[in-house]
């Protein structure tokens, strides 16, 4: 079982993301964002949190146009596994791999705290080890994480089964609650919540761990 | 020559920093302020020949993000 774990100038969950795909045991190797193409095999892409770029622009805006991306556009496009948290999932919604877009929180703070996060499907690779409902304490750390899409998108994400995980109370004016979604064919995962600081008993708590498990020996190279 | 991108959200997208911006204003007794949106100008420098086609694809690709934001561009 292999992972990528993206890494531009600014990211800071890479290596926390890393170490929850090494403790459900993934074989990790670290890919900068100057490759243009991921190691060979590669069963699932992590883009991690961080302010890549310096969120120039847009947060997610110049990460997105990067070498590296193109291959993890390419990568998901033949159906291969990916997960983007936080800025990772901005990158994964300016690239247009997942829909809509992550504007400013509506209180225009940056939050860290955890949340109380619904999921909503148990039907994907990422969230088939919780239960449709079961409310799991993740953190969130981020100030540009209110989640937007046209109301057409939002209606076909509810209605396809595509909203992962909602806020329990909306911190930062998301549509629909929305806190994570996944494309179409349900491999790739964008969520502003840090699965990954939940995945170890120092971090104050596990609920993000039976995600990291779920993968492991589910995903498979594309 | 040169361009000017104007990217702003588009109607209907919240945009609290310009309802920060709204709410300073009131507090500073400007109470003629109905509504304020912010947006961003980028100013291009270009080479001879630079067509606005060439700057709309900047815009598309990545200078807006357009689905939240819109944009006009003035050639000069």
């Amino acid at each position: 079982m292999k992972a990528a774990v993206v890494v531009f100038p600014g990211s800071n969950c890479d290596r926390d993301l890393a170490v929850a795909f090494e403790q459900a045991g993934f074989d990790v190797s670290m890919v900068w964002h100057k490759d243009s193409a991921l190691p060979e095999g590669v069963d699932i892409v992590g883009v991690p949190g961080g302010f890549s770029y310096g969120d120039y622009l847009r947060c997610g805006a110049i990460a997105a146009q990067s070498p590296i991306c193109k291959a993890v556009i390419e990568h998901a496009d033949r159906g291969g596994y990916a997960i983007g948290v936080c800025n990772g999932f901005q990158i994964l919604t300016e690239t247009g791999v997942l829909p809509g877009a992550l504007l400013r929180n509506a209180g225009l703070k940056y939050i860290c705290r955890t949340v109380d996060l619904k999921v909503t499907t148990s039907d994907s690779v990422f969230t088939q080890g919780y239960n449709a409902g079961d409310v799991i304490g993740v953190p969130i750390a981020h100030h540009d994480g209110n989640y937007f899409a046209d109301a057409d998108t939002v209606k076909a994400l509810q209605d396809q089964d595509r909203v992962a995980f909602t806020y329990e109370d909306n911190p930062n004016g998301s549509m629909a609650d929305i806190a994570g979604i996944l494309s179409e064919n349900r491999r790739v995962l964008g969520m502003m919540p840090h699965p990954e600081r939940a995945a170890d008993e120092g971090h104050g708590g596990t609920d993000g761990t039976a995600m990291f498990r779920a993968l492991a020996g589910m995903v498979t190279a594309a | 020559m040169k361009a000017r991108v104007h990217v702003m959200l588009k109607n209907g997208v919240l945009d609290p920093q310009g309802e920060a911006v709204r709410h300073a204003l009131g507090a500073l007794g400007f109470d003629k302020v109905e509504g304020v949106r912010q947006g961003k100008v980028i100013d291009l420098d270009l080479s001879e020949g630079a067509t606005e086609a060439d700057v709309t694809a900047m815009c598309e690709k990545l200078l807006a993000n357009t689905v939240i934001e819109s944009y006009s561009i003035e050639m000069a």
